[in-house]
């Protein structure tokens, strides 16, 4: 225990670190691709529960049989083939801040605080005779802390919210983390999210005026900012940027694919 | 210390137990208490991760200068703890994602320190290890009591078993929704504290 030298506390913590960082970096990285493969299945329970399909007591991968994974172009609204691009391989976040495949948000247009957006977006289609029950759409954007990733599941009239899940944030367990609550997620069920005159109208936490019941979910007590930046997220991605365009085209179609 | 290393083991459970005695790490009894499956996974986490600082600190003791002790002690713990949370994250994510930060806390936890600085320093590396696995055990006994009697009359279930049926569910148990909050970890090690204190006036601090 004593001081040799002078150098020694030096050294020693230099030894220290590296043998310490040697252990952290090698299981880090000799584990990452079990990590990730957790993280896939995860995001598949998570789309699973957001649209209501899941159950404990089947595997995920028999139960994601049932939904079809398809890419659209979100300016246009329409799917795009499987040649232009496959849904296995598509990073959709890194799409979104590259120059082919995405472009910059201007700070207006930036609602959700996401900086860039992909030209084409994943959506999975649970189908009954090529006609689209439930859409389920990834959403993603700051909240208070960190950014929110999560999925919502739209029913057939591309309106009503069937259900919403988030799988992945920064909040503060306890108060904004409290978005990952299935009781406060079940509070969504039903609502919608377009108006008559098609137009965002769904509104999160605080209202902002007079809105009708079905336009409005109510916040989480403890978690106001966390909140606001779910709202901002709904409304940037049901609105010109996100997924309107597809899903008014889809709603125009009578929800068939083929169109 | 002429305690044997049985001794070590079985002395830091009720006699010198962490929590009842010393007081120590209850802010992550409070907060993984509400299920018996968050505890159990955390008292495993914290026993192994106080058990192999322990040993390693004990082994290298003679190597460390003085005046770098406590950061060291740091070091090795959490490069422990981040071990483990990265071995949960690939084995079992859906209880590293319920556990979320408080695998990270055990770095901070009170007895993996306190064990280490009390004890490991001046122990041989097997009396050491003995010790931090018995105060592991320690932690764990109080941590599943708590979490039993939190979920049991809580929530109504075991494990995430039903035991008790809720009246939300059709039953007959209405539950029990001050047990639910962390406050009430609190309470329940606070009524632990005064049992192990009456039954063994040993421990009973003297005025």
């Amino acid at each position: 225990m004593a001081d040799i030298t002078a150098y020694k506390p030096y050294y020693s913590v230099l030894i220290l670190a590296f043998f310490c960082s040697l252990l952290v970096g090698s299981a880090a990285v000799g584990l990452r691709p079990l990590q990730e493969k957790n993280q896939q299945q995860d995001r598949k329970k998570n789309i699973l529960i957001a649209a209501g399909l899941y159950d404990s007591t089947r595997t995920v991968a028999d139960l994601f049989g049932n939904i079809e994974t398809r890419i659209v172009d979100l300016k246009s609204g329409t799917f795009v083939s499987v040649d232009t691009v496959s849904p296995e391989g598509f990073d959709q976040l890194k799409a979104a801040l590259s120059e082919e495949l995405g472009r910059p948000l201007t700070k207006a247009e930036d609602i959700a605080g996401i900086r860039g957006i992909e030209r084409y977006s994943r959506v999975y289609l649970v189908t009954d005779n090529d006609t689209v029950r439930r859409v389920i759409l990834p959403i993603r954007g700051k909240g208070l802390w960190s950014t929110l990733y999560g999925y919502i599941a739209i029913e057939g009239d591309m309106s009503t919210v069937s259900g919403i899940s988030f799988y992945e944030h920064g909040e503060t367990p306890g108060l904004g983390g409290e978005i990952e609550n299935r009781r406060w997620q079940s509070g969504w069920q039903g609502k919608k999210i377009y108006n008559q005159s098609n137009e965002e109208a769904l509104v999160v936490g605080q209202k902002k005026g007079q809105e009708e019941a079905i336009h409005h979910v109510d916040g989480l007590s403890g978690a106001t900012l966390t909140i606001q930046g779910v709202d901002d997220i709904i409304t940037f991605w049901f609105g010109e940027h996100g997924f309107k365009p597809f899903l008014t085209r889809l709603r125009e179609n009578g929800g068939r694919i083929d169109g | 210390m002429a305690d044997t290393n049985i001794q070590l083991l079985t002395n830091s459970i009720l006699k010198r137990n962490p929590i009842a005695l010393l007081v120590l790490g209850i802010c992550s009894a409070l907060a993984v208490t509400g299920q018996m499956a968050t505890a159990l996974v955390m008292s495993i986490c914290l026993t192994l991760v106080t058990a192999f600082s322990s040993l390693t600190i004990s082994i290298v003791r003679f190597q460390i200068p003085n005046s770098v002790r406590i950061g060291i002690q740091i070091t090795i713990i959490a490069t422990l703890v981040i071990l483990v949370d990265e071995i949960l994250k690939a084995f079992f994510f859906e209880l590293s994602k319920q556990l979320s930060i408080f695998v990270g806390l055990i770095i901070t936890n009170c007895i993996v320190m306190g064990r280490a600085e009390g004890f490991a320093m001046s122990n041989p590396p097997v009396a050491s290890f003995m010790d931090g696995i018995g105060n592991g055990l320690g932690y764990s006994l109080i941590l599943m009591l708590v979490a039993f009697i939190r979920e049991l009359f809580g929530a109504g279930t075991l494990f995430g078993v039903e035991i008790l049926q809720l009246t939300t569910n059709g039953g007959w148990y209405i539950r029990n929704g001050m047990l639910v909050l962390p406050a009430s970890g609190f309470f329940i090690i606070a009524t632990i504290i005064w049992v192990i204190r009456t039954l063994d006036p040993e421990q009973q601090e003297k005025e």
